[in-house]
This record gives structure tokens, C-alpha cells and sequence, in this order.
């Protein structure tokens, strides 16, 4: 094999040469230690009182059990192991079914909800869930059980995320529809209290249902009551699509933007679905303008790097900083899909702009490398330009609309005044959940 | 049921100790996974993650893929990386989907090699097992490849089988100082602060000694080819570190093995639950240290001679809970999180094991070799 200094697959690439179709080929890839991100277990642990239940292999269960022990939340994760055998000699479906009942049978109590998640060997060996799902409920009728699903390999069709996301919902049960109830689902934390999102619904008198705000199986069971589901995530969207399609209710999907005139229209659809007057954002979008100026006359010409766990929209995110005087020089992401405007504008207004894939194997180095000082948004920029000065969040941090922006403009401004324990924060698996680390 | 847990965890699986056991040899290892066995590796098996670079990459294998059998881009992505990243060899490792799907790591291994001109070692890990099976065939597999005859030295030794899975960091400078100061050569620590170099000359050495059961196969391959004699022990305790020197001496001096720690009687009001070498060697440690008798249950594969007679060998949940309730033991050694299935009336010693609790009690992890016991039950 002829050896060069050319990586025969870069870890980056121009915007300028940038196909949104396909930013990076895909390869091997390597793991960063940004672990803020959430995974299944902490998106089952949202629902209220349920006992979490995997079968798979070992090397799949190790993962999702020690995310529960890290959480102290062990008590409410049992496990069955597959074995190479168990595939194959016709005991598939008989094997969870009872390892399921001794595990409820030792628990010294009845969960009300069992989050039942099977792997990608099951699935592809075409097991019954159906079946099994059947007969528990059937031994078990004071339980609800929830298919669930542990599939990586068949992310490119369904995400196991946003299948999670739409599961939690999966032991609510039909209640009549009231009007005056809305749900924000498939979010994995709050939406803020300042949002204008959250402020439209409480000040006309809706009543909020999310599920990051129940304490108890009964309150979550209220959420079935809402007759608007709100999705703002990108994950969340089968989640308001099969609550529609179960309960009835309406689903609007209005996505996290940074762009002003996206977010004026989700709130007008918002709005109109809600059947009340559509505010005067003038003052909301001045704020959002003042912050972002505050943080460029405190931040300056700093080069700044945003990834896609951060905030959903990157590149809408780049574009606005860019609009507004930042010097956005990187952005790590390897898809765009959602955002074709901004990274089309990016394109032609800021073609030196350099796409990092978060995954490429000649990412491994990357924090070693001599970098500039970087003010970096996100975990994963964080780690790769190896900057102590970064904003916190993922997901976009429970924020939305004008006053997100204004937010996220405030803790840039932070974020460049304070720097942060970057190796402490980044090891944290889950962000906002609790930690033993 | 054998295979349910109510609360316990499990242990870290086949790929992770291939990876822990590659983890500084210079080479990339690949894991033929879609996700998920990267990021619990990289989270909670390897505390090296962080501190020290080291190509362990995963596959990213599809679901098409996987259907179709689209071997070829498993191979084109492998070479590519190599192309980029010039490794000292390749190792293969996979996950349980191409278990379903009859991966064949060894013609596949083959065609990277042949592609690449990189030495490249399938390992037939499957995600089912422990991570003793998969760190016991990668050590096995790299001494094979790379250990060259050579002419023996005085008093040289071989560790193998040391990991950050069943040891802390830094435990192969306390090992090298434990021999130094008893008279011996360290030859390698496999594989833990260690290089290929080192893996060359282990036929030098005149003895092995195995500190936990990864090691163990790659011992027998030194033995059956080299004639290197086997000693299984760690030294922990006061005493205990001497009279593992004084055993290693004599096989030496005997060229037999010497399965050093299963000395011990078992016993007594104390269970060791954990790896066998390990435990059963503390299990010497508390006798030679007259702190009484201990029965081990070993929860991962071995051999029992490693054990002492009366020691067990059990792993499920359900087996080891009802062993403790029949035992009554006054006392428990062993990783806090089997605390969960101790009975109360127990007292317990906790003993962090990174292979079971990852991270949980990272901050708690100390050097045990050649330290007072007191210092290393909390």
C-alpha cells in the first residue's frame, strides 16, 4: 500500500466543497469523550415510576447498565443476556417472556410501566414482540408494557432515539381530548420558562403538559388529555405523529430555528392551532439582537466552533453568528439535511468555513493539534479544539425561539469570560440527569 | 434464570477486553459493530481513553449492510484507515451482528492483509462473552505473531494478563518494582505499559506470571512453545508478595508451573467474589496474613487449578445470592455494586473492579500490588 501524507479520507472538508447530500463518506469511526448526550436509558427513566428491562448481549447490556448505575438509578434497570445459543435454538420469544417474570416477580414490587427493550439480534432473527408483548400483558394486567428497541444497526431506518422518544408515550392511555391542555413531547428536558413558546400557552390559559415535569405515573398518565402535541426536535417528530395517530389530538412540528423568520412562523402556526391572537415579537427579537451584540463586543473576532449536539440547527446557528459580526470558522457535523437555506448561504457568504465530522478516524489527534483560541458551542467542539471556554448545553438546551437565541448568545458571553473544568463536564453522561462521577 | 439480573451488572464483554488488551501495542483495532460498543468501551472500560491515543475504531455496520453481507466496504473502510493511520498491525474484533450474519473474520483478515501489507489478527469475539475470552485470545494471538526465539535471561519474567479492566492504572510500574526488588528481570507487562518490542523478547524469560485469567492462555503458549513454566498469583498483602517471589524462583529453578494461588485453604467466615487469580490470591494474602480463611467465588472464566479446592465458580445473579444466604459469611470482599444481593447482616469490604463497576469507583482505585491489606479494604 503506497503510504502518504494525504489522509485517504479527510475529517474535513470546505463548505465551499461541501455536498449536503453527503458531507463525509462513511468509514470507520472513532468515539469522542463528550458524553453529555442522552441515550435510551435516560430517555425510559422520563417516564414515571417504570422499570426499565433489557435483553440483549452482553456487550449491548454493559452500556445501559452502568448509564443506570452512574444515574443511581440501578434499581430501576434489570437485564436478560442472549446468548449465541438462545438465537438459534427456537426459545426466542419463550426466554424473554420468562426472564421478564422472574425479574417483576423479584422486584418486591409492581412498577407500572415495564419498558421492555429488545436489540438488533432479535430483530433480525425476526422475533414475535407482538407475541411477547401479548402474553406479559396478559400475566401482568395491573403492568404496562412497552415495546422498546435497542437497534443501532437499523438507525439509518428508524433512530433507536427517536423511536425512544416516541415509546415513553407507549403507556398512556386514551382520556378525552380537553382544548385547553397542550403537550410539548419528545424533548428530553424542559423548555424554558422564558421561551415564547411556553409563554403563549401558560399566559392563554393552556395548561403544559411535558413529560420532564412528572413526578408520578399519574401525572404522566394526564399527558394523554392534551388535544395540540408540540415537537420542536428533530426526534420528536414520531412522537407527535403516533400520539396523533393514537389519541386524536393535533401535532404540530414547529423545529428549533435560528432563524427569525422561521421562528415567527412556527409561532403563527402555533398560534393559529391554539385559536389565539399572535403576539408582537418586536421586543423578544430586540432582545435576542442586544445579546448577541453584548456577546460580540465582549467576544470579538475569537474563531468559533459549533457542533451538532449543541444545538440542532447548526448551520442556521453559524449563519446568524455570521450575520451578526462572529467569526464562525468551524462547524462539526456530518449532515445538514434540515438546514439547506443556511448552509447554502454559508456556502456562498463564508465558503472557507470547514466541516469536521465528528467521527472520522483522523478526528483521534485532533485535540493534540495546535489550535487558535476557540470559543466553542457544544461538547464535541469543545473537545476536538480542546477549549476550556464552551457553551454547555445539548439539544439546544431546553430553549427555543428568540429568547433561546438571546440565551445562547448570554452564555457565549459566559462561556468566553469563564472557562469550565472541560475534562469534569465532558465525562458527565446525560446531561441535567444525576451523576455518581 | 442463569442469564437474568435483577440488579447487577454484568461484566464488560469479549470486545472490550480485545480492545483493553491492544489498547498500547500501536496497532487499530477494529470492532465490527453498528454503535453502542464504541461509546460503553470507550465510557466505561477504558480509563485510558482520555489520557493516551489509540486506534480502536467501530465499523458502523448497517443494517443494509448487514442483510446484504457487504463485506467489501467492512475491507475498504479497514484499508482506508490503515492507509491514514500506517498501525503496526490490525485486529479485528466484532460485535454480536455479524455473529448473526456468520462474519468470517479469517478470510476477511486475509483480504485486509493481502490489501494493506498490514499484519492483520482476526479475533472471534461475538459480544456474548466476558471480557476475559476476548482479552485472553488477543494476548494470546499477539504474543503468537510477534514473540521471536531468543536466548534466556537470569531471573527475566513475564506478567501477562494485566489490563486497566482488572487492574488500576500504573499497576506495571508496581509489578516492575515488586520484581526488581526481589531479585527479578521484567521482560513485559502485557499489557499494560507495554510495546511489541517487549512481546519479542518474552521467550527470554525463564518464568510467567499469570495475574489474571486474560493472561493465561498466552502463558500456555509460552510454555508449550518456549518452555516457559507458569506461576498464577498476585502479590498483595505483607507476606503473601514473598512467598509468590520465593514460587516463582522455584518454578525457575523446577521449570513446573505453579498455580501459586490456590494455595489458600478455603474457607472461614469471608467470601472473595471475583476474577479468579486475583481473588484466590487474596484469598493467600488474608491466610499468610493471619487475617483468616476465605472461599472465592469466581464469577468469570478459569481454570480450577487456579482455585483452591472448595473455591466456586458461579455467575448468575440468582446462584451467587443464594450461595451467600447458605454460606452466612461474617464478611464480603468484593465490588461494591454486588452489595445488592449480600445479606445485610454482612459486613462488606468493598474492592472496586473496573471490569464490573467501570467509572462508578474510578476515584476509588488504588494500586494493591505489594501494599497492607488494611490499605486496600475499605
Amino acid at each position: 500500500m503506497s503510504v502518504t501524507n494525504t489522509p485517504d479520507r479527510p475529517s474535513f472538508v470546505k463548505i465551499a466543497d461541501a455536498d449536503i447530500n453527503g458531507i463525509f463518506p462513511s468509514g470507520l469511526e472513532y468515539n469522542p469523550p463528550a458524553r453529555g448526550m442522552w441515550n435510551i436509558v435516560h430517555t425510559g427513566m422520563l417516564v414515571p415510576e417504570a422499570h426499565e428491562i433489557f435483553a440483549c448481549a452482553q456487550g449491548c447490556l454493559r452500556g445501559v447498565i452502568l448509564t443506570a448505575a452512574e444515574m443511581f438509578e440501578l434499581d430501576r434497570l434489570s437485564w436478560i443476556s442472549v446468548s449465541e445459543e438462545d438465537m438459534f435454538d427456537g426459545t426466542l420469544e419463550s426466554d424473554i417472556i420468562d426472564g421478564v417474570c422472574e425479574i417483576i416477580e423479584k422486584l418486591g414490587h409492581r412498577p407500572p410501566v415495564v419498558l421492555l427493550y429488545l436489540s438488533c439480534i432479535h430483530l433480525f432473527a425476526g422475533v414475535d414482540f407482538d407475541v411477547i408483548i401479548g402474553e406479559l400483558s396478559a400475566k401482568y394486567p395491573d403492568i404496562h408494557f412497552v415495546d422498546c428497541y435497542m437497534t443501532p444497526t437499523m438507525r439509518t431506518t428508524v433512530s433507536p432515539v427517536m423511536k425512544m422518544s416516541s415509546q415513553i408515550y407507549g403507556a398512556l392511555q386514551p382520556l378525552p381530548l380537553d382544548k385547553k391542555c397542550v403537550a410539548i413531547v419528545g424533548n428530553d428536558r424542559a423548555t424554558d420558562e422564558d421561551s415564547e413558546l411556553v409563554r403563549i400557552i401558560r399566559e392563554n390559559g393552556f395548561t403544559l403538559y411535558d413529560i420532564a415535569y412528572c413526578k408520578t405515573f399519574e401525572e404522566y398518565l394526564q399527558m394523554a388529555k392534551a388535544a395540540v402535541n408540540i415537537s420542536y426536535i428533530p426526534t420528536g417528530v414520531l412522537a407527535g405523529d403516533e400520539l396523533k395517530e393514537r389519541f386524536g389530538g393535533e401535532h404540530i412540528h414547529i423545529p428549533f430555528s435560528c432563524d427569525f423568520d422561521t421562528i415567527e412562523e412556527n409561532y403563527k402556526t402555533l398560534c393559529d392551532t391554539l385559536g389565539v391572537d399572535m403576539p408582537d415579537f418586536e421586543e423578544d427579537k430586540k432582545a435576542a439582537l442586544q445579546s448577541l451584540k453584548n456577546a460580540k463586543a465582549i467576544i470579538g473576532d475569537t474563531p468559533i466552533a459549533i457542533d451538532y449536539t449543541a444545538v440542532t440547527r447548526p448551520f442556521e446557528l453559524a449563519r446568524l453568528l455570521c450575520e451578526q459580526g462572529f467569526d464562525v470558522r468551524y462547524v462539526v457535523a456530518d449532515s445538514a439535511g434540515a438546514e439547506p437555506q443556511a448552509f447554502e448561504w454559508l456556502k456562498i457568504n463564508r465558503p472557507e468555513l470547514l466541516i469536521y465530522s465528528p467521527v472520522n478516524v483522523n478526528m483521534l489527534e485532533m485535540p493534540d493539534e495546535p489550535h487558535e483560541d476557540i470559543l466553542a458551542i457544544g461538547q464535541k467542539a469543545a473537545y476536538y479544539f480542546a477549549s476550556d471556554r464552551f457553551v454547555n448545553i445539548i439539544v439546544n438546551g431546553g430553549y427555543y425561539g428568540f429568547s433561546g437565541i438571546r440565551k445562547i448568545a448570554d452564555l457565549m458571553t459566559d462561556a468566553y469570560l469563564n472557562k469550565k473544568d472541560r475534562a469534569q463536564l465532558l465525562r458527565l453522561k446525560g446531561m441535567g440527569c444525576a451523576s455518581c462521577l | 434464570m442463569k442469564n437474568v439480573s435483577k440488579i447487577i451488572p454484568c461484566y464488560a464483554a469479549d470486545s472490550s477486553g480485545v480492545c483493553s488488551a491492544l489498547y498500547e501495542l500501536g496497532g487499530m483495532t477494529v470492532v465490527h459493530d453498528a454503535s453502542g460498543c464504541n461509546s460503553t468501551y470507550s465510557t466505561h472500560d477504558e480509563p485510558r481513553w482520555t489520557k493516551m491515543k489509540s486506534n480502536i475504531f467501530i465499523s458502523a455496520l448497517t443494517e443494509l449492510d448487514a442483510i446484504m453481507g457487504n463485506d467489501d466496504k467492512f475491507i475498504a473502510d479497514v484499508v482506508s484507515a490503515a492507509h491514514d493511520k500506517q498501525p503496526a498491525f490490525i485486529a479485528l474484533c466484532g460485535s454480536p451482528m455479524p455473529m448473526m450474519t456468520g462474519f468470517d473474520y479469517d478470510a476477511v483478515a486475509l483480504e485486509i492483509e493481502a490489501q494493506s501489507g498490514i499484519k492483520t489478527i482476526p479475533l472471534h469475539t461475538n459480544g456474548t462473552r466476558s471480557y476475559i475470552e476476548g482479552a485472553s485470545e488477543a494476548l494470546l494471538e499477539v504474543v503468537k505473531a510477534y514473540a521471536q526465539p531468543c536466548e534466556k535471561r537470569d531471573n527475566a519474567v513475564n506478567v501477562l494478563g494485566l489490563t486497566p479492566l482488572d487492574f488500576p492504572l500504573g499497576t506495571d510500574t508496581a509489578i516492575k518494582k515488586w520484581l526488581a526488588d526481589n531479585g527479578f528481570e521484567c521482560v513485559c507487562t502485557l499489557a499494560m505499559g507495554d510495546s511489541l518490542d517487549n512481546i519479542k523478547a518474552m521467550p527470554s524469560a525463564k518464568v510467567s506470571l499469570v495475574v489474571s485469567y486474560s493472561g493465561f492462555a498466552a502463558a500456555q503458549y509460552l510454555k508449550d512453545t518456549y518452555g516457559i513454566p507458569i506461576v498464577c498469583g498476585v502479590p498483595l498483602g505483607c507476606e503473601y508478595p514473598c512467598d509468590l517471589a520465593g514460587a516463582l524462583f522455584w518454578a525457575m529453578e523446577h521449570n513446573e508451573d505453579y498455580f501459586y494461588s490456590a494455595v489458600h485453604q478455603s474457607g472461614g467466615d469471608t467470601v472473595i467474589i471475583g476474577e479468579s487469580v486475583f481473588a484466590s490470591s487474596l484469598a493467600c494474602a488474608l491466610e499468610s496474613d493471619r487475617r483468616g480463611r476465605a472461599t472465592v467465588i469466581s464469577t468469570l472464566p478459569t481454570d480450577e487449578r487456579i482455585l483452591a479446592q472448595g473455591d466456586v465458580c458461579l455467575s448468575a445473579e440468582e446462584d451467587i445470592e443464594k450461595y451467600l444466604q447458605d454460606y452466612k459469611p461474617a464478611c464480603v470482599i468484593a465490588d461494591p455494586l454486588y452489595k445488592y444481593i449480600v445479606p445485610k447482616e454482612t459486613a462488606f469490604l468493598n474492592l472496586p473492579h473496573f471490569a464490573f463497576s467501570g467509572r462508578c469507583y474510578e476515584r476509588h482505585f488504588t494500586n494493591v500490588i505489594d501494599r497492607r491489606l488494611q490499605e486496600i479494604l475499605r
